[in-house]
């Protein structure tokens, strides 16, 4: 063993204090297989230790919630006995180191942690990010991540529904791969990771434990510098048909009466399931290496117990069932051994070749490794991002002009090159596919279906963090409105750069009261969910970007509602009000080359209300099509709904009252609490008096047909045409932007 | 009728067409293991899409060794029934019971989307519900999509009436711009001489309920159905 040097202890990311109070629990001086074990585990990466103090003040609670936070994912009812089990977790160090593998391994974890809690997966989405396509390197990335997802997703035969896709330099050296997993799954039948009963045996299945990802979470837990690329190792390589295997082997053993607990190896691999599932249990465990197969001989128990190789599960049996387990291993082709048991001391003693090699309360490395109250206060850079002299700006001449660049833009342009290469169909349930504001798939055996979206818009969290999580909050949750849907529950994903620095953790602390505050008004519970910190490269950080996946319900599969225009001489109609809300919009960064100034106004009772009135008029069937408006405003969202359809694109004729508005700011600025709804002539009266009642703004302010988009801005005697390009225009500059983009290769 | 649904390690559409034809089609399905060695008392043989094997090595070709399939061929022989589906369609590919093979989609990419195909041969079992000539709309998934044959086996594939779908536009036109991978000729499906066993890319079981928005899959479907329940009397007698 060599000796525990100061070089050693900082190479394991580990500082001073934290092994003095590694020795403290041990009484002793911990080994190398010690020092590895307690490195990964408190990691960042794996015990949140400088965001849990403030996760804990989320809303994590309600009437539905069946599996809240600490757990591998969360679960909420749905009626009928189902639940549906979710999480969104990261994957962003790994994919710019190796994005093909980074992604594809990112969607196999989120998948284990949703079949590990007993759930069929039947939906995926991806947030992902990155620099701008002008340079090589980050296409290079996009395609490698896209691919990545496809080759795995594809594979496993978990549709690939929706997600989104933003674009900025800000991410050139840390593009973000998040991807949220929806399972489904009989609500009395949860699967936990839990080590209970002595005496129970400890089973490993999956694939051989090779040398891959040792110390990935550990790499997670760090900045990169230009040195990054020799990272690669620690990157795990995925295999989609091992794991498609292990998840009907996992869904064939919680069938039966066999299992007590169950639970990946994700990052910290063999040492994180076990010292998880014995702490949740209050239990120890005993494990014997000699057993554990392995790719290759001559593996350390060092080595061993820090491999991330991918799909491999740990399950604590029933005592004597261990043969029926291993039958239905066997089946699926899986490796399989009896590697330990369940102990009531409330160690994780770890055995090789008869010697004891580890020995540690499995508590101290699951659950009671450091927590940091990190100092926080905002950035001296703050006010000058927010402080925008509009004066200086002139208002826009060619509104044609504007909204074309707008639409090819391709953080708004259409996905279709992405989502064209996800199998979004198979499991037959996809009834809204990728490209509307929510996905939907409805739920085989009953009349229901779930809406799924994931929202960020990370330039706002620069510009307010607090703001921009409540926005993002809001956006979502009116994403799911205009499908149709309740929302019933959320889980985040945390992107942010380096804790350590008080700007970073300013912006975090601002933006988990964002979301806690935007959740406890809007009543929804957040019952999962991931930090990824220390997205930074030589001290450079992304923009803060907390992710939200929110899950939506919606009781008649049928009421599902799309955005796109459905048929010519419907009405148009804008629920909400447009101010001056330009700061912060894609507009002023796509024309102007701006980022600054205040994000949207957001008053919450209004968002509650139109989300109300959305809700109300869809389950009445007075709707045609709704679409949030966001990114690029009420004209970009326009004309989305004339041309994001299956169909052809369709044109409409419309007219706005700017009153005293800029014309930049009705055409594109960014207000919130706005829908864009199209309704038969015959259900137009109905649907005003109904948002009059609800106390929400609407007006008639246009009519789909014709094959061009025509917008005007004027009064009742004047009105200027502002905007008028035939529809097809618009289809082809949107359509294939990131096609026309990535083929100048 | 008594439908079986092979399950190959990996196979991802075994489910969907289960569902079909239960929930749908209203008949019998019995998921067949591909370790079994029979398809006894089955009154059609299904081979879902899906990635049996990992697709590692070449689509299907490590499938075609499982042991279900030498009953699967031993059951084509005699006349019953065979639907292969995109990688069912590869896997009977390489199993010989169709010619030709599949080559990567000509974008290098995989695809999921609708296409549109005409029917070529509207008597067979399992267009008998489509008009000759009718266009569907049918999604296709796929990464290796492309088919591919010699001169001579392609002439006697259209001699014989065995192209039974082509990629076409809305239109029904067979055009370049409508064949979203590449195939050979514009092959979406192609059955055998005996005319019993059918492979297609397209996913008819994607696209048989009004609540995915399409039903146009169900005429496939629901032409074996009723092929089958003519031709039952028969073999009963027989």
């Amino acid at each position: 063993m060599p000796l525990i040097t100061k070089d050693l202890i900082a190479q394991h990311n580990l500082t001073g204090d934290e092994y003095q109070k590694i020795i403290a629990i041990l009484g002793r001086e911990p080994n190398l297989t010690e020092l590895g074990m307690f490195s990964v585990m408190w990691s960042e990466h794996c015990s949140y230790k400088s965001s849990r103090i403030h996760l804990k003040k989320l809303p994590t609670t309600g009437p539905r919630v069946v599996q809240g936070p600490g757990e591998n994912a969360g679960a909420v009812d749905i009626g009928e006995g189902l639940c549906v089990v979710f999480k969104m977790e990261s994957h962003n160090h790994p994919s710019f180191i190796e994005p093909y593998q980074g992604a594809a391994t990112g969607v196999g974890g989120i998948l284990r942690d949703v079949f590990t809690m007993g759930a069929r997966p039947i939906a995926l989405l991806d947030s992902l990010r990155f620099g701008e396509l002008s340079a090589a390197k980050n296409r290079h990335l996009m395609k490698g991540v896209v691919a990545g997802i496809a080759g795995y997703g594809n594979c496993m035969g978990v549709p690939t529904v929706g997600g989104e896709i933003v674009f900025n330099d800000i991410y050139s050296q840390n593009p973000l791969v998040n991807v949220f997993c929806l399972g489904i799954a009989e609500k009395d039948k949860i699967f936990r990771g839990t080590a209970a009963g002595v005496g129970n045996p400890v089973i490993y299945f999956g694939s051989k434990t090779g040398r891959d990802g040792i110390h990935g979470a550990t790499m997670a837990s760090d900045s990169f510098d230009d040195e990054s690329e020799q990272k690669r190792p620690t990157v795990q390589v995925g295999d989609p048909f091992q794991e498609k295997l292990l998840l009907e082997a996992c869904l064939e053993l919680m069938a039966g009466d066999l299992l007590v607990g169950i639970q990946d190896m994700g990052a910290a691999g063999l040492t994180s399931s076990s010292c998880e599932m014995a702490s949740r249990a209050g239990n120890g465990i005993e494990l014997d290496l000699t057993h554990v197969p392995r790719r290759e001989p001559g593996m350390t128990p060092y080595e061993l117990m820090l491999s991330e190789s991918q799909e491999r599960m740990l399950m604590v049996a029933k005592a004597g069932k261990e043969e029926e387990c291993i039958a239905i291993c066997r089946k699926w082709d899986l490796d399989v051994a009896v590697v330990g048991t369940v102990t009531g001391d409330g160690i994780l003693r770890v055995k090789d070749q008869g010697k004891v090699v580890a020995e540690i309360p499995a508590k101290a490395l699951a659950d009671d490794g450091p927590r940091y109250d990190r100092p926080y206060m905002p950035p001296s850079y703050q006010d000058m991002l927010t402080n925008l002299n509009y004066d200086i700006i002139p208002d826009v001449k060619d509104a044609n002009a504007a909204l074309l660049s707008l639409l090819e833009s391709p953080t708004i342009a259409s996905k279709r090159w992405v989502y064209q290469q996800y199998d979004h169909m198979v499991r037959t349930n996809t009834t809204v596919r990728p490209g509307s504001d929510a996905a939907v798939v409805r739920i085989k055996g009953t009349n229901k279906a779930v809406a799924m979206t994931v929202d960020c818009n990370s330039r706002y969290c620069l510009l307010h963090p607090y703001e921009g999580a409540r926005i993002a909050v809001a956006e979502a949750a009116r994403n799911l409105a205009c499908a149709g849907a309740e929302p019933i529950g959320l889980t985040d994903c945390l992107n942010f750069g380096n804790p350590e620095r008080p700007d970073i953790m300013w912006q975090f602390v601002m933006a988990v009261e964002g979301i806690k505050d935007a959740c406890e008004f809007l009543r929804v519970p957040v019952v999962s969910g991931n930090v990824s910190f220390y997205n930074e490269t030589n001290g450079l950080s992304i923009y803060p970007t907390p992710m939200l996946g929110m899950v939506g319900l919606i009781e008649q599969a049928d009421q599902a509602t799309t955005q796109w225009f459905k048929a010519e001489a419907d009405d148009i109609i804008l629920l909400g009000t447009a101010r001056e809300d330009l700061g912060g919009s894609e507009y002023l960064k796509v024309v102007h080359a701006r980022e600054q100034g205040s994000p949207p106004f957001l008053n919450m009772d209004a968002e509650q209300a139109l989300q109300e009135c959305v809700l109300a008029l869809i389950r009445g069937g007075l709707v045609q099509s709704a679409h949030d408006c966001s990114d690029g405003g009420l004209a970009v969202a326009l004309a989305e709904s004339c041309m994001s359809g299956p169909g052809r694109p369709m044109g409409a004729v419309v007219k706005l009252a700017p009153g005293r508005l800029r014309k930049d700011a009705v055409l594109f600025g960014e207000s919130q609490s706005r829908v864009v709804l199209s309704t038969k002539p015959a259900h137009r009266q109905a649907i005003l008096d109904r948002a009059e009642r609800l106390g929400v703004p609407a007006a008639v302010i246009g009519v789909v047909g014709g094959d061009r988009l025509v917008v005007s801005l004027g009064n009742e005697q004047v009105a200027a045409t502002v905007i008028d390009i035939p529809a097809t225009a618009l289809y082809d500059r949107w359509a294939f932007a990131i096609e026309r983009t990535l083929k100048n290769e | 009728m008594n439908i079986g649904v092979v399950v190959f390690p990996g196979s991802n559409c075994d489910h969907d067409c289960e569902y079909v034809f239960k929930a749908v089609l209203g008949q019998d399905v019995t998921m067949v293991w591909h370790k079994e060695t029979s398809v006894a008392g089955l009154d059609a043989v299904i081979l879902p899409g899906g990635f049996s094997y990992g697709d590692y090595l070449r689509t299907g070709a490590i499938a075609r060794f499982s042991p279900v399939m030498h009953a699967v061929k031993g059951f084509a022989f005699e006349g019953g029934l065979v639907l292969g589906i995109c990688n069912g369609f590869q896997i009977l590919l390489e199993a010989g019971l169709l010619p030709g093979v599949m080559l990567r989609n000509k974008s290098l990419h995989f695809i999921c989307q609708d296409i549109f195909v005409r029917v070529e041969n509207g008597a067979t079992p399992f267009t008998s519900a489509c008009r000759p000539g009718q266009v569907l709309k049918i999604p296709i998934a796929h990464a290796d999509g492309s088919y591919y044959t010699d001169p001579v086996t392609l002439a006697g594939l259209q001699a014989n009436a065995q192209v039974i779908f082509r990629y076409c536009d809305a239109e029904g036109r067979v055009t370049p711009e409508a064949n979203p991978n590449g195939s050979l000729d514009n092959i979406a499906g192609i059955r055998n001489a005996q005319g019993n066993v059918l492979g297609m890319m397209p996913h008819p079981e994607r696209c048989a309920e009004s609540v995915l928005g399409n039903e146009d899959g169900q005429l496939i479907l629901a032409s074996m159905v009723e092929f089958l329940k003519k031709r039952l009397p028969k073999m009963v007698g027989a």
